[in-house]
């Protein structure tokens, strides 16, 4: 895929690899993946556990555990001050993005939040670290952004600990702190899977007046299929650390162009009878140190030929912003 | 805040009943102070004589309540040798003792914080190995061999140091407080480093990173603070040793602390003195633990909040 020149495009994930040292040698996590998030769209990064989502999500936030390294392509941020190629900045710079221009929703907030500091100065922090803000111009920041994701009596709850707080309160305060600056991109991981399914609407509803309020690119890393379908704009699929399927949610939901996909989308029970047997794909996913030649997909896909084994497909356009990393996108059938 | 302080008081209060016993029996069982005092060809009267006057020939249990009224106004008894209150003795050396605990306890907190917190920075680097290497070094050498080897050296063989006693100014220091410091710094550097360790990878170090923040931050504001709790039960620890178990140090280097006041009672048999001086190191460690408590709560709310309920 050609990198957009879109002028609106604030995240640009080109080509990105993600190696891990392991005892047994390196695998690979994360295999050039490439995607784009534009301002004020809601990009859903879809897959089930352990299919590099959650790391490549880390690897952009620049947050991997030492035993990981982006080892190719590029990660461009463009905001305010312009675009930077996160591989390639100083530390310096990295850190004058972080939390300015790229900001993260983490999924657990009881941990996330810093036990031992109250929720104010918590909040505060990124007025205090980027724009240099007094104490107390920070705190009525923090107050006024505790206003803005609803969180009621906000000039006493200031000065409550994490610890003080329901769960959907602290989501609530997570989500705060990661739009207090307005990034251009904001990364959301599984930000509602801790919270009951009331709250997670609530909260979901929350992400997207303020996506629309402050224009930000909202990565939304999940494997719900439900909340993609309700939440993002365009999703991404992920499978074995590879883009499988990428385009608007309509279309990739509506007519799969990979078998992976479709296969997802016919194990949501939605006309399944009582005691009928609920659809499910085949097998499991392949050990990451263990990834075959050829398709990620091939042992588990219900139309694998000779050509899957032996070439690894890439993506192809099927349609217009609708691409599929699959040697037969016609064949698949929803 | 205040009934958790009183409860706290009050379950405290039976270990320190428990010791009050405990060294009443224990300091009679070290023999007889008549055939101590006396000269050897003593007469079995003169012997008498002199347990009458100190009380000694009461039966035990009179004793004992003789002692716990005393206590309970504030009368602790006097110096079999030289006749002078025991409290008196014990609170005159008991500011050597916590001059010692003290400087001890800063220089080790500060030293183990910075090499702790250096360490957990890069786990498993070389700066980390060495760290651990030599903290754990520290926490294994034995203070009396440390304490007879720095004679040697400094004092004996290369005479910069003075052997003991406190009259040659923050000389004197040098030897006491590296071998007390040793073992409190290589314990508490490993703590802290355990402690930094698991603060340093935790979500909200991780959320505080992509906040933008620096490493000094990083450390010093999120994680430090984090690492606290388990230093500070551990330095809590070691203060009690040093505030009662100064003993071999002291009386290697001569300190004038209550350590070697209590070594000295015993070899005197001057059970006043001990049970004084004992009396004493217990309260402290009771006021110790409390201010620890305390810490805790200062530094964690969910504590506060517990401490409420």
């Amino acid at each position: 895929m050609t990198t957009s020149t879109d002028e609106t495009v604030a995240l640009d994930v080109d080509g990105m690899s993600v190696d891990i040292r392991t005892p047994y040698g390196v695998v690979r996590a994360v295999d050039k993946v490439t995607f784009q998030a534009r301002r004020g769209e809601t990009l859903a990064l879809l897959g089930e556990s352990g299919c590099g989502k959650s790391m490549t999500a880390t690897a952009v936030v620049g947050l991997l555990e030492p035993v990981a390294d982006v080892t190719e392509g590029a990660v461009r941020i463009t905001g305010e001050s312009g675009t930077t190629d996160l591989r390639t900045a100083s530390a310096r710079r990295r850190r004058d993005i972080a939390g300015k221009e790229l900001a993260i929703v983490f999924q657990d907030a009881l941990t996330a939040l810093n036990p031992v500091y109250t929720v104010g100065t918590q909040l505060a922090e990124p007025f205090r670290i980027h724009r240099g803000l007094s104490k107390k111009a920070a705190r009525a920041e923090a107050i006024e952004l505790m206003r803005r994701v609803g969180i009621p009596e906000p000039e006493t709850r200031v000065d409550s600990y994490p610890h003080q707080f329901s769960g959907g309160m602290r989501q609530r305060l997570l989500i705060a702190i990661g739009v207090a600056l307005s990034p251009a991109v904001l990364l959301a991981d599984e930000p509602t899977t801790a919270l009951d399914v009331t709250v997670q609407a609530q909260i979901m509803s929350l992400l997207k007046d303020l996506r629309e309020e402050r224009d930000m690119a909202v990565v939304l890393i999940t494997h719900d299929l439900a909340l993609v379908f309700e939440q993002a704009d365009r999703v991404v699929v992920m499978y074995a650390g590879n883009v499988v399927e990428q385009g608007p949610v309509e279309d990739v939901f509506g007519a799969p162009k990979h078998p992976y996909t479709a296969g997802l989308l016919e194990s949501v029970p939605v006309h399944a009878e009582r005691g009928a047997e609920l659809k499910s794909i085949g097998g499991s996913p392949p050990e990451l140190a263990a990834i075959p030649a050829g398709c990620v997909y091939q042992d588990r896909c219900p139309i694998v030929r000779d050509r899957c084994r032996e070439e690894r497909p890439a993506a192809r356009e099927v349609a217009p912003g609708h691409l599929s990393a699959c040697h037969f996108p016609a064949e698949v059938n929803s | 805040m205040v009934t958790f302080l009183r409860r706290r008081a009050l379950t405290s209060l039976l270990p320190l009943v428990v010791v009050l016993l405990g060294v009443f029996f224990l300091a009679r069982l070290t023999g007889d102070p008549a055939s101590l005092y006396l000269p050897e060809n003593a007469t079995e009267a003169q012997k008498e004589t002199f347990r009458e006057v100190n009380g000694l020939d009461l039966p035990v249990w009179r004793q004992l309540v003789d002692y716990l009224q005393g206590i309970v106004h504030l009368d602790f008894g006097t110096s079999l040798s030289t006749g002078e209150s025991a409290a008196a003795m014990a609170l005159r050396a008991f500011p050597a003792t916590l001059q010692l605990a003290i400087t001890t306890m800063v220089l080790a907190v500060l030293l183990a914080v910075v090499i702790g917190s250096w360490a957990a920075y890069r786990p498993n680097s070389l700066a980390d190995r060495f760290a651990s290497f030599l903290s754990m070094t520290a926490a294994s050498v034995p203070d009396f061999w440390l304490a007879i080897m720095g004679v040697w050296v400094f004092a004996v063989m290369l005479g910069v140091l003075p052997t003991s006693g406190v009259d040659a100014g923050l000389l004197s220091w040098v030897l006491p407080i590296a071998t007390l410091l040793l073992r409190p710094v290589g314990v508490l550097t490993q703590v802290v480093r355990g402690a930094m360790v698991a603060a340093l990878s935790a979500p909200y170090v991780r959320l505080a990173r992509s906040k933008g923040a620096d490493s000094r931050r990083v450390v010093a504001h999120h994680a430090l603070r984090n690492a606290a709790a388990p230093a500070l039960t551990v330095a809590g620890d070691l203060a009690v040793g040093l505030v009662n178990g100064a003993v071999v140090v002291e009386s290697i280097f001569g300190w004038p602390g209550i350590g070697k006041l209590m070594i000295d009672s015993i070899t005197g048999r001057d059970f006043a003195i001990l049970q004084a001086a004992v009396l004493l190191t217990a309260v402290t460690i009771f006021l110790l633990n409390i201010a620890i408590d305390i810490c805790y709560a200062l530094l964690d709310a969910r504590v506060r909040d517990k401490a409420m309920v």
